[in-house]
């Protein structure tokens, strides 16, 4: 358990229609923290990550960020919490009808009152921090996946938040790309002290990046385990967590 | 049979079927080739042997098969999963070891055709009221959207800087400038029939040179508009449903939303805007376009332009021209409106976009044809 958290989720309880995903789970993330959220398929980590930026209004319970819970905030008070946050969502979510600048700029724009050469300056900076300085022309759909998932995380940051929320930030990619988004996270994370909050089922983007990690179950409607990955592998007591980061296949029941 | 079925049947030994009884029950001698092309054949011929046998056991011999794959697999599958007495079952037998290795990955048993599920008939009165509920959750829908767009768009006319204009701007081209030509072509061609179709009947009483006030009326007052109206359903509404769910399908507008921008503001207001400023012109351009083709036309009844125009003036008022110019904007909040609701309710998947799309135009005609009825009749009571 974290002594500083910046995001606890407490009596959290969250579904679809009728049926439950999970029922009355609590976890906190630590100030600075790469936190990785994860589960085999369908066991509603994604869904977890979007009641956490407020997208979806959870059955029960609440989510502060920084000390203010998102579940009940509304107006202004809501839009305070939104921008401690940057999300960068499985596809990228890049609007498509603009170049990568334009992207980065657009909080700015809606944001703050800068003169426009500072908001360039200021969206070309984010996209340097990527590593995509020279394709700030560029339309999203003239860029490789991968490239489209770091303009991305240059547009969350774009307003400088405490949080980034990574939605399966691997999925899609080769392995080198993927290593290489994992080493822009451990770098944003170490030089920028931002907490991030990413949702993977990726073995060794997991190992390589995460300081902690919960592991969801679809059965349990819960949290199976909680802590680092490599301790987990190797002492958990839970056969299905051991298999999971041993990767070993289960034979399915009959 | 195609040509390309026959040429790839004669490429390969068929597949040939003997059927003869013995003490031991029937047995079907299959021979050559099993594969999805060779089988269409013995494969209703084998069905039929072992059905026509229900209390004999039924075997399969397969040792003169040279060749079965997936295909063959399926058809000794279909024979082995039919429902049968102990007394009488089907076996295979003489199948080379490795087709019999293929064969062994299926369970015949488990892949016998689903009992038809009781299909549960639903009463006249229960489809009824569940259309009316489907169709109440709509209206409600719409209501709370209006009711969002009214005030979005209350917003921005009171602090229209918050607007963003170059979208706004952009989406003029799209709706206005670039729909010049089609709307040009189909109220040309409509002032052209208007007046064709009329003044051949009404030459029979001399009375071509009034069919210049029937087309000056009609298109003015109600065809202009209209036409106008439902050509932007069909070019933008359908545009704006499929943009704006292309972009909820690529979690864009859930973006949008975590960013703190509302939707609402960011891509409906900028539409409507768009759309309230150009219809009009676009309205008045089809009116003008309209009854350019009805006097071409009458030329060729010895009308010149100048006199057919001079009629127009004479009869057609300035109150008309503006009784159809006054429905556009209407017509254009609708259109723009209705077309980003179906874009917002866009569900997953890829057909989801062309629904959306499909239910834009159709909704957004639906509800031209109901308003321009009401202003019909708040005209009619009027006086205009």
């Amino acid at each position: 358990m974290p002594s500083d958290p910046i995001i606890r989720v407490e009596d959290f309880t969250a579904g679809y229609g009728e049926s439950v995903l999970m029922q009355n789970i609590n976890f906190t993330v630590g100030r600075g923290e790469v936190f990785v959220i994860l589960g085999g398929s369908g066991s509603g980590k994604s869904t977890v990550l979007k009641h956490m930026i407020g997208l979806y209004q959870p059955m029960a319970g609440h989510v502060y960020i920084d000390g203010d819970d998102i579940v009940t905030a509304e107006g202004a008070a809501r839009n305070a919490i939104l921008r401690k946050i940057g999300v960068m969502y499985q596809s990228g979510a890049l609007f498509g009808s603009m170049t990568l600048l334009e992207n980065v700029r657009l909080p700015l724009e809606e944001y703050t009152a800068l003169d426009p050469e500072a908001m360039d300056l200021l969206a070309r900076m984010k996209l340097a921090l990527v590593g995509l300085e020279s394709f700030c022309g560029h339309m999203p759909s003239e860029i490789s996946g991968g490239m489209q998932k770091r303009a991305a995380i240059a547009r969350a940051m774009a307003l400088d938040p405490m949080i980034l929320f990574l939605d399966e930030p691997s999925a899609g990619l080769d392995p080198i790309t993927s290593a290489e988004l994992d080493q822009l996270i451990l770098r944003l994370a170490k030089s920028l002290h931002i907490t991030f909050v990413i949702v993977s089922h990726e073995l060794a983007s997991i190992y390589a990046i995460a300081d902690r990690v919960i592991m969801l179950d679809k059965r349990k409607k819960g949290i199976i385990a909680e802590g680092d990955p490599k301790v987990l592998r190797d002492t958990s007591d839970n056969p299905w967590v051991r298999r999971f980061f041993n990767r070993e296949a289960v034979a399915e029941a009959a | 049979m195609t040509a390309l079925a026959g040429a790839l049947m004669a490429s390969g030994p068929a597949a040939t079927l003997a059927v003869s009884d013995g003490a031991d029950g029937r047995e079907l001698r299959l021979s050559g080739r099993l594969d999805a092309y060779s089988i269409a054949g013995v494969w209703g011929q084998a069905r039929t042997a072992v059905a026509q046998a229900p209390e004999r056991k039924v075997i399969i011999d397969a040792s003169r098969v040279d060749y079965c794959d997936g295909g063959g697999v399926a058809m000794l599958v279909d024979l082995l999963r039919q429902e049968r007495s102990a007394q009488a079952p089907v076996t295979v037998r003489g199948l080379k070891p490795e087709f019999q290795t293929l064969l062994d990955q299926f369970n015949p048993a488990a892949l016998r055709p689903p009992a038809r599920a009781h299909e549960e008939r639903l009463h006249a009165v229960q489809e009824i009221g569940r259309a009316a509920l489907i169709t109440w959750r709509d209206i409600v829908t719409q209501v709370a959207f209006v009711g969002e767009t009214s005030s979005a768009l209350w917003y921005a006319v009171r602090h229209p800087s918050t607007v963003r204009w170059k979208d706004v701007w952009y989406t003029c081209e799209q709706v206005g400038a670039n729909a010049l030509p089609i709307v040009a072509l189909i109220s040309f061609l409509l002032g052209i029939i208007l007046a064709f179709q009329s003044a051949v009947p009404m030459r029979q009483f001399g009375a071509e040179l009034f069919v210049a006030d029937l087309v000056g009326l009609a298109i003015l007052r109600e065809l202009g508009p209209l036409m106008t109206a439902i050509l932007l359903a069909g070019r933008s509404g359908a545009a704006f449903a499929a943009e704006i769910g292309t972009m909820k399908v690529n979690e864009e507008l859930d973006a949008l939303t975590t960013m703190g921008l509302d939707p609402v503001r960011f891509l409906v207001v900028t539409r409507i805007l768009a759309a309230v400023l150009m219809v009009p012109l676009l309205t008045l351009f089809a009116d003008v376009i309209g009854v350019l083709g009805g006097a071409l036309t009458m030329i060729s009844f010895n009308i010149p332009i100048l006199t057919f125009l001079r009629e127009v003036d004479s009869l057609v008022d300035v109150k008309d021209l503006f009784a159809g110019l006054a429905k556009t904007p209407v017509f254009a909040i609708l259109i723009a409106g209705i077309g980003c609701l179906r874009g917002l309710q866009t569900q997953s998947g890829a057909s989801a976009v062309g629904i959306s799309a499909t239910r834009a135009v159709v909704s957004g005609i639906v509800l031209l044809v109901v308003v321009d009825g009401i202003y019909a009749f708040i005209y009619y009571l009027m006086d205009i």
